[in-house]
This record gives C-alpha cells, sequence and structure tokens, in this order.
C-alpha cells in the first residue's frame, strides 16, 4: 500500500496540477489582500455583537469574556441598540458566555444548551460574536417532551449529514479515495452563499441555488484539473490521502483569510418565530431544510436507481474494472459523481448554515460525522451514507437529553469506533470488500 | 527585517517546539514510513501524553517521574483501544478512526464536565516546577541574538536529547529482524503472513511505541509552555508532523529530525515576513494576525500537496526505492 | 506421457477416484464450503494429499484453487469444514501459525517485498529469529549470531536459486520468472514440510521455466517436502506431478496418477467440452497468460 506511495513517472499532467493549484492561491492571496474583511477598526483585539429580538436591540444584557489562555475574566453590558464591546488584552483563545439570567422577560437564547462561544482572536483583529435570540425555550425536566425535540433535532442534523456523506461515499466507491478535504467543501458552500447573499446582498432564495451550481463545478474542476491527473499516474492511495488532507488546509484556510475567523449568519430567516406541534417546536426554516433535504436524498435515490448515468454510477463503485470492460466511460461517471457530491455537500452546508451558523471550521467538523455515517451505512455505498447519516445525526442528538451537549459529537464518534469492532462493513456493506 | 525575520525563524527552528514535532513525527515515521499504518490522529497521543503528566502533577500533586509513566501508558491503553478494531482493516479505517479519537479526546478534555480533573478550556498549569529544578543553566540570558532564558535552554537541551536518544532508538530497531518483519508488513502483509509472522501483533507494537513517542513529544511541548489547554491539540497538529516527516523523509532515521527544523525555519520565516509586510502597512488597509494564521496554514496544505506529488522522498530520501512498485 | 507410467510407491494400489483416501496422507480435509455471494467457489467433500509426493492441482479457470489455497492455508475463512494438517486440525487456524506449522505457500500474483532486498527477502523467512522480539531486539548482541546463520542459509539458499548476483538489490527490480524463484526460496527458510505453489510457472519466460521444474522436484527429491501447485501448462503438470487432483466449480472431479488424468473423460469435460488434445489446454494457458500480462 504504501509501497505504491507515488510512482515515479509523471507527465505535464501533474505539472498542471501545481499550476492550477499555485495560481489559485496566488489569485486568493491577493484578493484577500486587497479587498479582505480582516480590517481592524482600532489598533488592538475586541470581542463584539448585537443582540437583538425581532429586529430590535436587547439593552442591558451581560456578557462574559473570559481568556482561555490565562484565565483573565472581562465583562460587557450591552447598550441600548442591543450591541455590546469588550477590548481584550491580546490576541488568544477566548471563551464568551452570556449570562442568560439578564436576558429581558420573553427573550431567550435560541439554543439555550449554549451559552457560550469560543473564539481565536488574532492580533489587531476584531471577531465578531452571534448570540441568536428568540422566544425562550421552557427548559424542562420533561423527558418524554425532550425526546421528541432531540429526535426532531435529530434528524434536521442527520439529514444534513445523509446529503454531505452521498458524494464522500460514492467518490470512495468509484475511486477507492477517502476525501478528506470532503468537509471543507461544505465549508466554501455555505461560504459561497454567504458571500452571494450577505455580500453581494442578494436574496439567499437565488443565492443558495448559484451557491450550490457552484459548489458543484468546483467539485468538479478538483476532479478534472487535480485528482483525475494523479489518477493517471497512477498514484497510490495513501498518497492521494495526504493530498486531499493538504486540499482540506487549503480550502479551509482561503475561507478563513476571506471571511475570518468568527460565526455568521445569513441575512434571510434569521429570526423566525417558532411552531408549536404538540410537546416539539421547529422554526419553518427547520421544516424547510428537513422538507429540502428529504427532496434531495429522494431525487439521488431515484437518480441512482432509474437514470443511465444512476446505474453506471452505482457500478462503477461495485466493480470498476467491470463496469470499465462493459462501456462505461468511467472518468465521466467519476466526474459525475464529484459534481453531484459537490453540490449536494454545498447544499448541506448551506442547511447547515440556516438552522445554526457558518464559520471556517463548519465543514471539518461535520467530516468526521460525515466519516462515522459512511461506515456505519458502508463505504461506498449511496444509501448507506443516508441510512448511517441520519443515524448518526440522532445519536449525537440524542444524547444531549442525558449528556452534557459539549461532547454529543462524542457518542457519533464511538458509534463509529464500536461499528468496525462488530460488524467494518457496516450496516449496509458487503463482507466480501473486506476478503 | 531580514534579520529579523532570519532569528525568529532560527529560533522557532532549534526551539522546542520544533523538538517536539520531531518526537511527533519519529513516531509517526515508525508508523507510516516503516509499518505502513495510517495514523491521522498522531496528536491524540500528544494529547494524552501532556494531560497525563499534567493531570497527575497539577491535580493530584504527584511526583514528575510518576506523570512521566502516565502519560506514556496512557499512550499504550490508547493504541490497544484504537488498534483492536482496526489494525485488521483496510489503512484507512485506522486513519479515519485515529482522527476521530483524537477529537473525541479534545471534545472530552475540553468539556466543562471534565472542569475538575483537566480545566476544561482553561487547562492546566503549575506542573513543571519540578521539571525546571533539575535545570543546570543559570539565570540568564543564552545563545546569542537567539536570547534563550535558562528555562528554554533546559526544556530545549532535553527535547533534542529525547530526539536524539528515541531516533537512536528507531536506529537499532529498524536494523534488528523485528524492523525487517516491519518493513515486510508495510511492503505486503500477506507475504508477511505467509512466513509465519503474526502481522496483527507487530502493527500493534508499532502503534505502541510510535505512540508513546508521540506521547512524549506531547509531555515536551507542555514542558515547555509550562501550561496545557485542549485546543493545543488540534487536528492539524498531525498533518504538520506529517508534513515534517514527508519533508525530511519517510522511513529515514534522520528525516524527522531534519523535516522538523526546516519546517519550523520556513514557517516561523514566513510568519515572520507575512507579519513584517502588514505591520509595515506595504499595502494599505491590511492588519491582522487572522492573515498570519490563514497564510502559513495554507502554505502548510500547499507543502503537504506538492512534497507528496512531485517529491514524496523529501530532502533525505531515496528516489530510486519509492519508484519501485509492488502488487 | 505413456498411459502406463509408473504411480509411485506410495500410491500404488489407490483407486483412480475423487475423494479416495491415501497411505499416509499430509493433509485431510472434509466438507470444505466456501460461497461468494450465493457462488459456491469451493464445495469438497473429502480430500487426501500424500506425504513427501507432488501433487498437481488443475481445473478450469474459476474453479476454485486459488481459493482452496487461501482457505487451507488460512487467508480466507471456510463457511464451514473441518481439516487437518500433519494430523493436527488446522481450521481456524490463523495464517501466520498455519505457516509456522509448516505449510507455506506462495502467491499467484508475486509477493516480493520490493522495497527490501534480495538478501532481506530471504532472511526474512527465517522463523524463531531472536530478534523478531521486540525486547531483544534492541539488544543485537542477543541475535547476532543467529542473524549470522540466517545469513549464510539465506546465500546459501541463493546461490542454489542463482539469484546470488542479486542479493544487494531491491526486489522490485526483478523480473517476474526472478520473483518466482524468490518467492519459492523464501518459502523454503521457512522449513516448510508442505510447500504450497500457486502457479510457480506462470509469467516465466521458458528459459526459466526448465530451471523451476528442476527446483519444484528437487523439493521432493533432495529435502523430502510435500508439494502441491496449481498449474495451467498440463505438460508441466504432467512431467513433474505424483498425483493429479482436478476441481471444476469448487468440486474435486477426478483424481489420479498424471497418465489418467490426462484420459479422464471428466476432466476434458470440465476444460474443453470434448476435446482430447493437450493443445486446447495449452490454448486457455496462452489466453490466461495474455490476460494477465495486461493487468
Amino acid at each position: 500500500m504504501v509501497s505504491s506511495l507515488v510512482r515515479a513517472r509523471r507527465g505535464p499532467q501533474l505539472r498542471r496540477v501545481a499550476a492550477v493549484v499555485l495560481t489559485a492561491i496566488a489569485v486568493g492571496s491577493v484578493a484577500a489582500l486587497t479587498a479582505g474583511p480582516a480590517v481592524a477598526q482600532s489598533a488592538t483585539e475586541t470581542v463584539s455583537g448585537r443582540l437583538a429580538f425581532e429586529g430590535e436591540g436587547v439593552e442591558g444584557v451581560r456578557v462574559v469574556v473570559e481568556s482561555t489562555d490565562d484565565g483573565a475574566v472581562l465583562e460587557a453590558v450591552s447598550g441600548p441598540d442591543g450591541s455590546w464591546l469588550v477590548e481584550l488584552p491580546g490576541p488568544g483563545a477566548y471563551r464568551i458566555e452570556l449570562d442568560a439570567s439578564t436576558l429581558p422577560e420573553g427573550v431567550g437564547l435560541r439554543d439555550p444548551d449554549n451559552p457560550a462561544r469560543e473564539v481565536r482572536v488574532f492580533e489587531n483583529s476584531t471577531s465578531a460574536v452571534v448570540f441568536a435570540l428568540g422566544e425562550p425555550q421552557v427548559q424542562t425536566s420533561d423527558t418524554p417532551r425532550r425526546l421528541l425535540q432531540s429526535s426532531v433535532n435529530g434528524l434536521k442534523f442527520g439529514l444534513i449529514i445523509a446529503m454531505t456523506a452521498i458524494g464522500l461515499s460514492l467518490i470512495f466507491g468509484t475511486t477507492g479515495l477517502v476525501n478528506f478535504a470532503h468537509g471543507d467543501l461544505v465549508t466554501v458552500g455555505a461560504f459561497l452563499a454567504y458571500f452571494l447573499n450577505v455580500t453581494l446582498g442578494l436574496p439567499l432564495l437565488i443565492a443558495a441555488p448559484l451557491a450550490i451550481a457552484a459548489g458543484g463545478a468546483l467539485a468538479g474542476g478538483l476532479d478534472r484539473q487535480v485528482w483525475r491527473p494523479l489518477r493517471a499516474q497512477r498514484t497510490g492511495l495513501i498518497a492521494m490521502l495526504v493530498v486531499s488532507i493538504g486540499l482540506s488546509f487549503v480550502l479551509r484556510h482561503v475561507v478563513l483569510l476571506f471571511f475570518g475567523g468568527s460565526r455568521q449568519s445569513y441575512t434571510d430567516f434569521g429570526l423566525q418565530t417558532a411552531l408549536e406541534f404538540g410537546l416539539v417546536r421547529v422554526q419553518p426554516v427547520e421544516l424547510w431544510v428537513m422538507g429540502l433535504s428529504v427532496a434531495a436524498l429522494v431525487a439521488v435515490g431515484l437518480m441512482l436507481n432509474r437514470t443511465k448515468l444512476g446505474t453506471s454510477m452505482r457500478a462503477v463503485a461495485d466493480n470498476r474494472d467491470l463496469a470499465e470492460s462493459s462501456g462505461i466511460d468511467v472518468q465521466r461517471v467519476i466526474l459525475a459523481v464529484w459534481v453531484l457530491g459537490g453540490g449536494l455537500t454545498a447544499a448541506g452546508g448551506i442547511f447547515l448554515g440556516l438552522i445554526e451558523s457558518v464559520d471556517y471550521l463548519m465543514g471539518f467538523r461535520l467530516l468526521l460525522l460525515m466519516f462515522a455515517g459512511v461506515i456505519l451505512g458502508g463505504l461506498g455505498s449511496a444509501y448507506g451514507a443516508m441510512v448511517g447519516g441520519v443515524i448518526v445525526g440522532f445519536v449525537s442528538e440524542f444524547s444531549t437529553v442525558w449528556f452534557s451537549s459539549q461532547i454529543k459529537y462524542v457518542w457519533a464518534l464511538l458509534v463509529l469506533i464500536v461499528i468496525l469492532l462488530v460488524r467494518p462493513q457496516g450496516i449496509l456493506g458487503r463482507r466480501e470488500r473486506f476478503g | 527585517m531580514i534579520e529579523t525575520l532570519f532569528f525568529d525563524a532560527l529560533r522557532s527552528a532549534i526551539g522546542p517546539t520544533a523538538a517536539s514535532y520531531a518526537l511527533l513525527a519519529v513516531g509517526l515515521n515508525l508508523h507510516f514510513g516503516y509499518t505502513g499504518l495510517l495514523n491521522f490522529g498522531q496528536v491524540g497521543y500528544m494529547l494524552v501524553g501532556a494531560y497525563g503528566l499534567s493531570i497527575t502533577v497539577a491535580v493530584f500533586g504527584g511526583p514528575l517521574w510518576l506523570g512521566l509513566i502516565v502519560g506514556m501508558l496512557a499512550a499504550v491503553v490508547l493504541s490497544i483501544i484504537l488498534g483492536a478494531p482496526t489494525l485488521r482493516l483496510r489503512a484507512d479505517y485506522l486513519a479515519i478512526t485515529t482522527i476521530a479519537a483524537s477529537e473525541i479526546l479534545r471534545f472530552l478534555v475540553r468539556n466543562t464536565g471534565s472542569d475538575d480533573l483537566t480545566g476544561s478550556v482553561f487547562g492546566l498549569r503549575q506542573f513543571a516546577g519540578e521539571f525546571y529544578d533539575w535545570s543546570p543553566f543559570a539565570p540568564g540570558e543564552y545563545l546569542g541574538p537567539l536570547g534563550f532564558n535558562a528555562n528554554r535552554m533546559w526544556v530545549t537541551l532535553v527535547g533534542w536529547g529525547l530526539v536524539a536518544a528515541l531516533s537512536a532508538m528507531v536506529w537499532t530497531l529498524m536494523r534488528s529482524p523485528w524492523g525487517r518483519v516491519l518493513r515486510s508488513i508495510r511492503e505486503d502483509e500477506d507475504a508477511a503472513r505467509s512466513l509465519g509472522k503474526n502481522v496483527f501483533l507487530y502493527k500493534m507494537q508499532s502503534l505502541i511505541i510510535g505512540g508513546v513517542i508521540g506521547a512524549i513529544g506531547g509531555m515536551v511541548f507542555v514542558l515547555a509552555l509550562q501550561n496545557v489547554t485542549p485546543d493545543m491539540f488540534l487536528p492539524q497538529v498531525t498533518f504538520f508532523a506529517f508534513a515534517i516527516m514527508i519533508l525530511g523523509g519517510t522511513s529515514t532515521v534522520l528525516g524527522p529530525t531534519a523535516g522538523a527544523v526546516l519546517f519550523w525555519f520556513l514557517l516561523t520565516g514566513l510568519q515572520s515576513g507575512i507579519r513584517g509586510v502588514v505591520d509595515a502597512g506595504v499595502i494599505p488597509g491590511i492588519t491582522g494576525g487572522q492573515v498570519v494564521g490563514a497564510v502559513s496554514l495554507i502554505a502548510v496544505g500547499l507543502l503537504l500537496m506538492l512534497l507528496m506529488v512531485f517529491r514524496p522522498q523529501g530532502i533525505l530520501g531515496d528516489r530510486e526505492e519509492l519508484r519501485l512498485d509492488v502488487s | 506421457m505413456s498411459p502406463d507410467a509408473t504411480v509411485p510407491a506410495g500410491l500404488a494400489g489407490v483407486a483412480h477416484e475423487p475423494g479416495v483416501a491415501k497411505p499416509d496422507p499430509i493433509l485431510v480435509v472434509d466438507g470444505l464450503r466456501r460461497a461468494f455471494g450465493g457462488v459456491r467457489a469451493v464445495d469438497v467433500d473429502h480430500l487426501e494429499i500424500p506425504r513427501g509426493l507432488i501433487t498437481g492441482l488443475i481445473g478450469p479457470n474459476g474453479a476454485g484453487k486459488t481459493t482452496l489455497f487461501n482457505l487451507l492455508t488460512g487467508f480466507d475463512r471456510p463457511d464451514e469444514g473441518e481439516w487437518t494438517f500433519d494430523g493436527r486440525s488446522a481450521a481456524g487456524v490463523p495464517a501466520y501459525r498455519v505457516a509456522r506449522d509448516g505449510m507455506v505457500r506462495t502467491f499467484q500474483l508475486t509477493k516480493a517485498l520490493s522495497r527490501m532486498t534480495v538478501l532481506e527477502n530471504l532472511m526474512l523467512g527465517a522463523s524463531q529469529q531472536r530478534g523478531e522480539h521486540i525486547l531483544r531486539a534492541l539488544l543485537p548482541w542477543g541475535w547476532r549470531t543467529q542473524e549470522a546463520e540466517v545469513r549464510d542459509r539465506a546465500e546459501g539458499l541463493l546461490a542454489r536459486f542463482k539469484l546470488d548476483h542479486m542479493r544487494d538489490q531491491f526486489a522490485g527490480t526483478l523480473s517476474g520468472g526472478q520473483r518466482k524463484l524468490l518467492e519459492m526460496a523464501r518459502a523454503l527458510m521457512v522449513e516448510p514440510s508442505l510447500v504450497m505453489l500457486d502457479e510457480p510457472m506462470a509469467g516465466v519466460n521458458p528459459a526459466l521455466t526448465q530451471s523451476l521444474l528442476g527446483h519444484v522436484k528437487d523439493l521432493r527429491d533432495v529435502e523430502g517436502r510435500s508439494v502441491v501447485f496449481v498449474e495451467h501448462d498440463m505438460d508441466v503438470v504432467f512431467d513433474i506431478s505424483d498425483w493429479v487432483v482436478c476441481l471444476a466449480e469448487g468440486r474435486v472431479i477426478a483424481e489420479g496418477p498424471p497418465a489418467s488424468i490426462g484420459a479422464n473423460p471428466a476432466v476434458i469435460d470440465a476444460y474443453l467440452g470434448a476435446t482430447h488434445d493437450h493443445s486446447a489446454l495449452r490454448e486457455e494457458r496462452r489466453r490466461r497468460q495474455a490476460a494477465r500480462g495486461d493487468a
């Protein structure tokens, strides 16, 4: 395996890989240096934010800032327009907590389990911290209610994982590559929409489809310009894994360079009144996200089953040599898999940004859950990715009924380790792959 | 300015951080370079070493030697937990499991519920006193323009001393029949099996030894900083170590050391250069350490990609050796 | 080959029929089954491999020969079945133990350890090396003497297999035929009592074939080992085998000395319907080799 680390022969194609990557970076860096948002208003480091409920600023709320590096504590109280600002002693890691007891009657955190944010503040920069406010959620020890609520949350989160994981699984199935840059395609998709929506001011309903198309195009471009040349050189799989790690670093930090390190939100659908369905509360946007995710998954399922392209994809994932000898244009199918996977991944990123927020690490956090979902379902199978993704979402949200939500991902990742112990081929995988 | 940049880079290249990363890479090289194990969670070993030491000393008031032993034992336990399910499977399963485990560990130590034990996001301090009590260096400035103080001299000496000792150990092991079995597993584990070698056992031994070396790297790292916080152990640390190993030369004994020195020289030089450019206001409207952080991480990503494609043998490796193709 | 070719003494009087018992078997297989996705790859009711002789295993493509090798040597697990090696049950024994117990295999696609030298490839094969233990490995004086002995033995084998001029080259630089020689020599380093050779002649150029054949015969005649080998070239099979077993669709369909097998209607049916000429079998072999060359 390692032995085929990299073969020696290489043609002009690989030079092209380097040229493309370097050009992209050069363009990206120049753009960021000239137009980037990393412009400080003052010479020191600050964190700030604005607390708003139904468009109105919320005054008199206490925000506590603790330095993660040396434990120093600072605080601020929001002004009449709801804005608050804390001047920091220097760059470093900080934990910013909103004191929920100082919120006025009838206003609560949208996510009461997470009253704190952690940010890394760089030299001479301002970090914006978002605390989304909404109608207070009744904190209840009522287990049935919390179980119901977390199943809704789990479904919502799981559908997003499923959507993003399909591409990961199909790419593995068709090319053998475990793409560690897949999470960062989520981030890039979310930020493409953020750029169109927030920076350019397009409505999200227009920005999102454009971003999804761009996400698919980006993934297809990566296949054509990076992965296909590497496959043509018969680069070893392990070398490809390391290349995908390098690519993920590049993508993630280009986003950091352009958009900064703090959590951001889209301008649309930010503040909505939750709908009550018996014991559970759901915001309309969350319902839309779930509905569209289900629609996308069903569409992909139909596509894989009913169309020629879809059956080709499954054929290539199943047995590449056989597919090739039966006349399928494997490289084209692989390209289609990347485009499809990239588009779904971008959509997942936008959905995640809608129900939570966008930040440059969002995709990497999701990647590990995607891995858990894909391995649980069966590496290489699209349906497995769907089933596994949803289960992983459920597991992590259900855990919050009994355990701290800070460690909800831990349970999902433990599922990964347990499944490898008892059934490494996954729920829908076949044992033969492990002969 | 060039002089500042050079000394910044040199200070970092020979400092304790570079030594810690060299240790991570020595362990990783045993895993990846010699055995073919794809460990994407080396930072998890670093974490258990660092926390094993600091919890023993700072929370339970144990002596330093006990902390060192606890840190290393933690790495052994972690290897067994990770290796048992994955060492019989394809290489990428180990990669996924190890990176997931390293994140699980980070989430767990930073969780408020573990506050009493790990200090959650605030971490722990006051565990390095005994270590510095042993320092033979009198207070003062050392190494001229590099301006190392006595404590830094001591931890630097210990760090590179460990790099030398453990590299020598790896060298001895790899020249033994044991090392021959390891390399045969890297080449083709079925062939090793067909000749009567217990492949699982050797992989486990390799995972444990490389992991313990990583844990030692973690201990040096936090002893130098005299504090430990969860976010020192982000997944990117593992990939810095990968870049170091590949840069220096995978499956070479001196590769990790040469790679660590060169990597930190280049990275710090780059960061110092960007900071200089930004501070000088050459490009109007640009400030912020965020740019420095982002650009240097982009550079590491590019380094990994380009090295892997164009110079997989690094600076010390043998091109001819890599040219050979199995299977 | 004349139909009256003598049957080796050990097998005199043994009936020429599938699953027949032999006087002193080294390997006895019972009820061994392995299916892949519903297709029975191996389905052997009873099979005995004679000790100290060369047994040829033949059968058309997909007959289950390699799968049978994988099962018997612990590289794959059967759905059901029992077998004993040298009188001890070997079912469920992991591959490395099977090798240590004395049943050593080679592979259809050779597994040369490319980035190790030819000498290292051989030295790896030696059993019970003190320096392979992690703690003793750190103390070279504890294993140096044994290492020198292993090296001597490896060099002896290299000379015998005429690979001594390549000893310090990476195994990845060897030709296909040299790799086959290397693999056989490496297997001998384990001192096996039963050598399982999976297509030892495949892809080997004709000039080397004779020397390889000589080596296989030496395993029996000089060293007294038992040999099972898979081969498609019927001339080779009939030349060196003492006994031939024919598999088709996972089952043993015929057994007997080479002379009886060549004329066995079941065997001929299994291969190519009703062609009595060996040339058809040779054609089959050429086709396979061409296919392998493409891969």
